[in-house]
């Protein structure tokens, strides 16, 4: 057998990115983050070139000025955080997963893992008609026929019940409304957030609650009442009129922007308890991130603005082509630099893609799977059916169980095995993988009609957003590492 | 750690790993011992891998686990020198659908010359 200290060292897996003067690292196994000092700089410059042996590399260190001790320190520190790894390189990262130890793996979800949040689709109808609707357009999944359009009372109780029986050692869960549009069954929304915190504080537990809605039927009595209960608010709108009413109309082909505007400023105003937050859907046409941006956050008041591409078969007319990405991702930069201007003096700017990149990077999170649908969170539909998340209710493919009759293990066995990152091999040679793992289950179905197949149509997206974000996270951390700690407490609110 | 500044709490956690424990059985510890390197398992043994065996009657059926898991030992990590798929100029992607041997072994497929 070969001797340990002759067997080559060569790069481990990580992405190197530079900001504010400094470089830094992105290791990927683990998801961790790490400034290099000169030294370590050299080393890695070092083994950029080629491999090399342990003798080898302390040699050349000790030629450059190191002491031999301080050689084989650094050797050794950096070995042993996996920045630097031995052994023969057609192994590669991909075998050395089987063997890491469990900061760096990502292995099986628990089969036991508690509730935290229900996503409660209180009804599946809508007073809108917008065509990209993932619910209601030419992808939708829903199977609603012969279901029940509106969502009971007794059924939100027993998904109540179902949650806090199932969430058993965590402190506080959440309770999301969704539909159709969620206010068309405001009635039962009320009782629903009454009888959950009775119940919740019965348990001495909490429970907190969000809404998405498109904001046509928000009336003061409403937004008192959202307010009162500290629920928070998520907008779905597209823009400023000329934008929004391209696709988010009513039946008769009018328009919904006239109606929600003076609405979504009385929520604005009114609503002070939780961030109000604006949630744009990017299609054809809909690409002018800046503008959008501008619009609703200084002329309207949002607090936040989150875009995200619509998720709709290539095929599709409001699709959005590959320059049209590349327009919105530059968009995204600009926006983002502006960002991280505004983090420097402490500032949030209010562009959610950014802090949404920017608190998974503070944990460091290494993701088994791309989110929590079937794990920590499912949807409820109208009827008490379990989906892996709102975006799966009231499809027969996807129904994993009744509320009346628990989740069925098998069913969310299969669909959590599918959507491992294990099973997803074109991502094992990605390094954005411990953020993105494959991204959205239910994108996945539209496009490739398997919720476990890696989502291959924006993968140089996702690593470009990357990129972006990890090089404001090295300046933040450098010039003004207090505003991170913000997205300690990020988690626990959100 | 002194080369690499932990910047996330992942990177945190991994530092707290590694770092020496404190004040560990002091008696056994012999302050002139140069810095740890890098502990690297020599040998198969140490990392799921029992090396090519047959059973009494020299067959493989009988084995605990099966044949192909040490096919693939031999085709990546292990120099002994075993028929399997090369993977330098033939067969570069044989185990390409085996991310991890322990789970996937089975994905790896005989290969015709």
């Amino acid at each position: 057998m070969i001797a340990a200290e002759t067997r080559a060292y060569h790069l481990g897996e990580f992405r190197a990115f530079s900001a504010a003067g400094r470089r830094f690292l992105y290791l990927v196994p683990a998801g961790a983050i790490f400034e290099l000092d000169a030294a370590a700089q050299t080393l890695i410059d070092r083994l950029a070139c080629s491999e090399a042996s342990h003798d080898q590399l302390v040699a050349e260190l000790t030629a450059q000025g190191f002491s031999a001790s301080d050689a084989q320190e650094l050797i050794a520190e950096l070995s042993q955080s996996r920045v630097i790894v031995g052994g023969d390189p057609a192994v590669g990262a991909v075998y050395d997963r089987a063997v890491v130890d469990s900061a760096y793996s990502c292995d099986d979800a628990p089969a036991d893992f508690p509730l935290q949040t229900l996503v409660l689709n209180l009804t599946n109808q809508c007073n809108l008609s917008c065509q990209y609707c993932y619910e209601f357009g030419a992808d939708k999944v829903a199977t609603p026929s012969g279901k029940p359009k509106f969502m009971d009372f007794e059924t939100a109780k027993a998904s109540i019940d179902f949650l806090l029986n199932q969430s058993s050692g965590r402190r506080g869960v959440h309770i999301t409304f969704f539909g159709g549009e969620t206010l068309m069954n405001f009635p039962v929304l009320k009782q629903v957030v009454t009888y959950a915190k009775d119940r919740s504080a019965g348990e001495g537990r909490s429970i907190d609650f969000s809404l998405t809605t498109n904001a046509t039927l928000l009336t003061p009595a409403i937004i008192e009442f959202l307010s009162e209960n500290r629920i928070g608010v998520t907008v779905s709108m597209d823009g400023p009129a000329d934008l929004h009413d391209k696709l988010r109309v009513f039946a008769n082909g009018r328009g919904s922007y006239d109606v929600i505007e003076p609405r979504v400023r009385a929520l604005i105003q009114n609503h002070r308890t939780r961030p109000i937050t604006a949630r744009v859907t990017l299609t054809s046409g809909v690409t002018d991130v800046i503008r959008i941006f501008r619009h609703l956050k200084n002329d309207l008041g949002f607090h936040e603005v989150g875009f995200a591409p619509v998720t709709t078969s290539p095929n599709r007319l409001y699709a959005i082509n590959d320059r049209g990405m590349d327009q919105v991702l530059e968009q995204f930069h600009i926006l983002a630099d502006e960002y991280l201007e505004y983090a420097l003096r402490g500032e949030m700017h209010g562009f959610s893609n950014v802090s949404d990149t920017l608190s998974e990077l503070y944990q460091g999170v290494n993701k088994s799977h791309p989110c929590g649908a079937a794990l920590g969170l499912v949807g409820v539909g109208p009827s008490g059916d379990i989906a892996p998340c709102h975006r799966f209710v009231d499809s027969d493919n996807h129904a994993l169980g009744h509320i009346s009759t628990g989740i069925d293990r098998e069913k969310q066995k299969d669909f959590l095995r599918r959507g491992h990152i294990n099973s997803k091999y074109d991502c094992h040679t990605c390094w954005a993988r411990p953020l993105c793992a494959g991204g959205c289950h239910h994108e996945a179905y539209v496009r490739y009609g398997d919720t476990g197949h890696p989502n291959l149509h924006y993968c140089d997206w996702i690593r470009g957003w990357t990129d972006t974000c990890l090089r404001i996270y090295g300046a933040i951390s450098v010039q003004n590492p207090e505003f991170l700690r913000l997205f300690a407490e990020r988690k626990a609110l959100s | 750690m002194k080369h690499l500044r932990p910047l996330n709490q992942k990177a945190t956690r991994i530092v707290r790993q590694l770092a020496p424990p404190e004040e560990d059985v002091i008696a056994l510890q012999n302050p002139q011992q140069p810095a740890p390197r890098p502990h690297i398992p020599m040998g198969c043994s140490l990392s799921f891998s029992p090396g090519w065996e047959v059973d009494s009657a020299g067959g493989t059926a009988g084995l605990c686990q099966p044949v192909e898991r040490d096919i693939y030992d031999c085709y990546v990590t292990c120099f002994w020198p075993a028929q399997v798929p090369d993977h330098l100029n033939n067969s570069p992607n044989w185990a390409n659908k085996c991310a991890a041997a322990t789970k996937d072994w089975r994905d790896l497929d005989l290969v015709f010359p």
